[in-house]
């Protein structure tokens, strides 16, 4: 999770910080230590006291420049479960030149000395822009279509729940591949751990550069443990593109409905769910649904996270490309 | 005797030896609380689990009584989460462990038990993760070695063996339970002062 940034802005001499910009940083030493962290925290929240003492006196400012309800509430309840004081900044993106507002923006906030900066950003590469210009610990809450990662730490904790293993599980992801970050963040997440991953939806929305097997029948998802449906994502696909007919053409060949699943097959969503579209609600309210639980996830895998910037050990520690920085 | 320590150093305590220590700190657990089905002995992660369960199957066989049996993990309630100075940890913390307490602690006697007693920083957390989780109506303290050098004003109830040691010097407990062996010992020398 360390990040050696090349064209670091600030004066020489600082360490290095940790920060949870892609799954790509993480390595199976970290998801293990990670979803074993998460798991002490679930017991807590079982106890007369919810709260630790943990961060008490720390700063985690969370930075949203995109709507979120399940992962801007989870962090900031995760900051608060842990003690420490946090400020939330929601901001709609606008159509200035982002990267130059957020720099500002960053800079602002980071005269705060904040310990941990959480952003969601519509823009790739926002968080290590953020990362380069403060002294914070950066989490990755989204960024544009490239990643997710706490995402996919949740949803492995949910599967190691559910299914009492990671390794040799499959998970089929439906629908909207190509405008997902939380499938890309999936697709590393699931090789790491040994999950078989394959992906089905419609063919332009099927990116080739995935390394995963691609179906474009629905029938793909027979022999699958999970089906994990994605959201289509109208607000990221150009106006006038032509990428599926008709929604109620994805629905009447790649929805997932009841009689599309098998016995015992368990269904994930990262919310928030097009009920009717990608999603029969039937299916959704199913006891084999686990999106209720992989919202319980997201609280204790962050909190999780949030420790582990402070005190997780030493990891590989990568250069960061200047390409990836946007 | 002690042909299994994975470090050199010099045996301060034999299995034998431990097992009369534990002996003795059983009976004044007993000596020390009349109202003895109201105790509870919470071990601190590590090797303070083992140490609170062979407690309790001693109270157990002399008294009669069942005591309640906890553990405690205060991985989230130390007072250096962060490394001040701004250096990046050198090595992880260690792996969280399970807090189990499965009674209710309001009204009750805990007896906090560890392996070493050095600056209290732990005993000083693991009280504040008790209360957390309810209100005893005392806590007390059990250790096997105390071996001094208190940060905080904190002093055991019962004490295995005191061993006045230098900070350069390292008290090991070793447990059958976690390293297959009874010993105490004695590792490191004064001259490696370091702080």
């Amino acid at each position: 999770m360390i990040r050696l940034v090349t064209d670091d802005l600030r004066p020489p001499g600082d360490p290095p910080k940790r920060h949870l910009l892609s799954v790509g940083d993480l390595t199976r030493n970290d998801v293990e230590r990670l979803l074993g962290t998460a798991r002490t925290f679930e017991t807590s929240l079982e106890r007369h006291v919810k709260k630790l003492p943990t961060l008490k006196g720390h700063l985690i400012v969370n930075l949203f420049y995109e709507s979120s309800t399940r992962t801007s509430s989870s962090f900031e309840l995760a900051a608060k479960r842990l003690s420490a004081d946090t400020l939330t900044v929601k901001s709609v993106g606008s159509s200035v030149d982002k990267g130059e507002s957020l720099k500002d923006t960053a800079l602002t906030l980071g005269a705060y000395d904040p310990d941990v900066i959480v952003i969601r950003h519509p823009q790739i590469g926002a968080p290590q822009l953020v990362a380069r210009v403060t002294d914070a610990h950066v989490v990755n809450a989204g960024d544009g279509k490239h990643q997710h990662p706490t995402q996919a730490l949740l949803d492995l904790y949910t599967l190691r729940e559910e299914c009492g293993r990671l390794d040799g599980l499959h998970v089929a992801i439906v629908g909207d591949v190509l405008h997902s970050r939380v499938a890309r963040s999936l697709v590393q997440a699931f090789a790491l751990v040994g999950i078989r991953t394959t992906l089905v939806g419609p063919p332009a929305l099927l990116p080739r550069e995935l390394p995963a097997e691609t179906f474009t029948d629905i029938e793909a998802i027979q022999d699958a443990n999970v089906v994990y449906v994605l959201r289509m994502q109208n607000e990221r696909m150009e106006a006038g593109a032509n990428f599926v007919p008709s929604l109620r053409e994805y629905t009447a060949r790649w929805g997932i409905t009841p009689e599309r699943l098998g016995p015992g097959q368990k269904v994930m969503h990262p919310g928030p769910m097009n009920r009717g579209v990608e999603i029969d609600p039937r299916v959704a309210d199913s006891p084999d649904s686990l999106i209720t639980r992989q919202v319980r996830s997201g609280l204790v895998v962050r909190m999780a996270v949030l420790y582990d910037l402070f005190t997780g050990g030493p990891v590989g520690v990568q250069a960061l490309a200047a390409a990836e920085v946007a | 005797m002690n042909t299994h320590a994975p470090e050199q150093g010099k045996t301060l305590l034999d299995a034998d030896g431990l097992g009369r220590t534990l002996s003795r700190i059983a009976h004044e657990i007993i000596e020390g609380n009349p109202e003895l089905d109201e105790v509870a002995l919470v071990g601190i992660q590590t090797r303070g689990v083992p140490l609170a369960r062979r407690l309790a199957r001693l109270i157990e066989e002399r008294a009669g009584v069942e005591a309640a049996l906890g553990a405690v993990d205060i991985t989230f309630y130390r007072d250096d989460v962060t490394v001040r100075g701004g250096e990046a940890p050198l090595a992880a913390q260690p792996l969280v462990r399970a807090t189990q307490l499965d009674f209710p602690l309001d009204g009750r006697t805990v007896v906090l038990v560890d392996d070493v007693l050095y600056t209290g920083r732990t005993i000083r957390a693991a009280i504040e993760a008790l209360f957390d989780y309810g209100r005893p109506a005392r806590v007390q303290l059990a250790v096997l070695v105390d071996r001094g050098h208190r940060e905080l004003p904190i002093r055991p109830d019962y004490v295995g063996k005191n061993l006045p040691t230098a900070r350069g010097e390292r008290i090991q407990v070793q447990l059958v339970e976690v390293d297959e062996v009874d010993a105490v010992l004695l590792v490191g020398s004064p001259e490696e002062e370091s702080r």
